[in-house]
């Protein structure tokens, strides 16, 4: 796949002087998918973005759309546009005005060019706002006029920088199902950059993570979720608790752990590479753990007091201390009704927690 | 009941009475019908057709007119280009020189501005034969220099709060970076523009010191003329003429603060329609 793949970027970096924005990232995103970049601030997503973009040349390595090297192509030459976190509208246009700009760089009529237009805004449902100005409109409808503009020249590549970035809680909701929409209908390749995982999540067909202009993990969001590759992973999306281990063996396909914070063993997922006596990190999800008040039949179990616990209605999250004084974050859903019952167990209880050999999390690092 | 800080507004008053006593002083002194310029002899307007007879002043306000119009203009599209230059160009060799002489006639004393280029043209006509006589271009030429300043400094401070996502959009949609300028950048910082513009403009019009040093015979601006006939004693028809002065400057800041309000609350008035219509 990676010779064919639509979008090829090879082992590119980028350095600002001695300060290195991207190191030596290779990925292949393949055509009409959704893929997003997913790290915290100045983990060199965005610079990956500007050389995708064209504004600025990667210091070494490749970047190849549709089988042609990218090199030296400046940004207008460039069949990608962009969609700016600012959304960079031009103040002195109209929206209409504004979706039409990329197309006086195209071969058509002036018929043809107000039928583009009119489509672009009838696909973000914009119409009856063609004659207003940028400062004129929310900032929920100049989202969706910068991406109008976006796609008016039909790009091969949409590039997304913090789409939802600007817009309230419930807007984003909205927006995020209508960005998938808009792709589907489209079929245009969208690279999405975000900081927030939620967004990469319900967006993206594919996540690479990133952490200081390295990539750490390209996958789908089950597996960058479920099948975390390291510790930086496994902590930057969703919350953990990591616990220190020793691999004692092997059986029946699963690891037998030692864990010096439990007091006892457990067992754990097998994970290719990992070796008898190895030192490891156990990950444990909060919600993958089950809370109860009666010892319970599982293959995993440790004992705790219950030290913290926060109520949210639908759901609780307990802080539990044990014995060798670690804490434990697990998430428990009120299921059942009634003012005592919500709780499965209250402050200074002391409780089971079991989990599931196959939700346990095994990392090599 | 608050106590009224007596110190601080008889202050304020004394401040005010230094600006504007002189000025007002000057406009009822204008309607004087005495000859002596500060004895009271009755009212009357005759300096102000007086004015209007004399050609010499009429001439003289068209020349300044001229002079302030062409020099504008012309240290409007340099001083723009140098702004620009500036701000966008980055770290180009003698940025640092070339932002220096372009702010040092800030600085530079006007006298000297105004010797060296007297100098300047006397050695051209000694070399090149040109200018063969001082008078509308010389001047010009020298009001270009040193009011080209105005307009860069307004120039390079729109532009560096100007959103740069705006011109890369414009550049990723297509356009090259001399469209780029033409679509984008030039019509935002148009209002910065135009400001510098109306700056090199008043300064043009008022100018004394390097107008005197560049002029040369029946090439007489009107603050040229005004400095003359001062030197003679203050007489009513001054007072008549500065009057109007006052009257078309206070004409233009009310008129462009009008414009201003006007803007401002079509923008207020644009956001409420944004946020009723929002979703």
């Amino acid at each position: 796949m990676a010779d064919t793949a639509f979008l090829r970027i090879e082992g590119v970096s980028k350095t600002f002087g001695t300060f290195h924005a991207v190191r030596d990232v290779t990925l292949s995103v393949a055509q009409g998918e959704i893929f997003a970049l997913l790290g915290g601030s100045g983990c060199g997503k965005t610079t990956l973005l500007r050389m995708l973009a064209g504004f600025e040349e990667p210091t070494a390595g490749r970047i190849y759309l549709d089988g042609k090297d990218m090199a030296g192509v400046p940004p207008w030459l460039r069949p990608v546009h962009m969609m700016f976190q600012s959304y960079a509208l031009f103040p002195h246009m109209t929206v209409e005005t504004n979706v039409a700009y990329g197309l006086k760089h195209e071969p058509m009529s002036k018929a043809e060019r107000a039928d583009r237009v009119r489509e672009m805004l009838d696909l973000v449902q914009l119409t009856q706002f063609a004659k207003r100005k940028p400062h004129q409109i929310s900032g929920g409808q100049r989202q969706r006029v910068a991406l109008a503009r976006a796609l008016a020249r039909q790009p091969k590549l949409l590039l997304l920088d913090e789409p939802l970035a600007a817009l309230d809680k419930k807007l984003r909701e909205h927006t995020q199902f209508e960005l998938m929409s808009i792709q589907e209908r489209t079929g245009v390749t969208f690279i999405v950059v975000t900081h927030d995982q939620e967004e990469a999540m319900t967006l993206a067909d594919r996540i690479a993570v990133m952490d200081k202009g390295e990539v750490r993990q390209v996958g789908s969001p089950t597996e960058v979720y479920e099948f975390p590759a390291n510790r930086f992973v496994a902590s930057f999306i969703g919350s953990i608790t990591t616990f220190a281990a020793t691999v004692v063996g092997r059986e029946d396909g699963q690891l037998r752990l030692k864990v010096a914070d439990f007091g006892t063993e457990v067992l754990a997922r097998d994970v290719a590479g990992i070796t008898e006596g190895q030192a490891v990190t156990l990950a444990l999800r909060p919600e993958k753990i089950t809370i109860s008040q009666a010892r319970p039949e599982a293959a995993n179990v440790v004992e705790g007091v219950v030290k913290d616990l926060a109520y949210f209605g639908k759901d609780s999250l307990y802080r539990i201390t044990l014995p060798s004084g670690a804490l434990v974050q697990v998430h428990a859903v009120n299921a059942r009704r009634g003012d005592e019952a919500a709780r499965v167990a209250d402050w200074d209880d002391k409780v089971w927690l079991s989990f599931e050999p196959g939700a346990a999390i095994v990392l090599g690092d | 009941m608050k106590r009224r800080p007596t110190f601080l507004l008889s202050m304020l008053a004394f401040g005010f009475a230094f600006f504007y006593v002189p000025i007002l002083s000057m406009i009822v002194y204008s309607f004087n019908a005495s000859r002596l310029a500060t004895v009271w002899g009755g009212f009357s307007t005759k300096w102000y057709a007086a004015l209007w007879s004399n050609t010499k002043v009429i001439e003289a306000l068209m020349l300044s007119l001229k002079i302030a119009l062409v020099s504008a203009t012309i240290a409007t599209i340099l001083g723009t280009l140098a702004g620009i230059a500036l701000v966008r160009m980055g770290k180009f060799r003698g940025r640092t020189l070339f932002s220096g002489l372009v702010t040092a006639p800030l600085i530079m004393p006007e006298v000297i501005t105004g010797v060296s280029s007297l100098i300047f043209f006397l050695l051209l006509a000694q070399w090149i034969g040109w200018p063969a006589q001082r008078g509308f271009t010389t001047i010009t030429l020298a009001h270009i220099t040193f009011s080209m300043v105005f307009v860069t400094t307004i120039v390079q401070a729109r532009l560096l709060q100007f959103d740069r996502a705006i011109e890369e959009a414009a550049m990723d949609l297509g356009s090259r970076p001399w469209q780029v300028l033409f679509d984008i950048t030039l019509p935002v910082i148009s209002p910065a523009i135009l400001s510098g513009w109306l700056l090199a403009f008043t300064i043009s019009l008022d100018d004394v010191v390097i107008t005197s040093f560049t002029t040369g015979p029946g090439s007489t601006t009107l603050p040229l003329l005004i400095w003359s006939k001062v030197k003679l004693g203050v007489t009513p028809d001054i007072n008549a003429l500065a009057t109007l002065m006052v009257l078309a400057v206070g004409l233009g800041v009310v008129v462009a603060g009008i414009i201003m309000n006007r803007t401002e609350a079509r923008r207020l008035a644009d956001e409420r329609l944004a946020y009723r219509t929002n979703g």
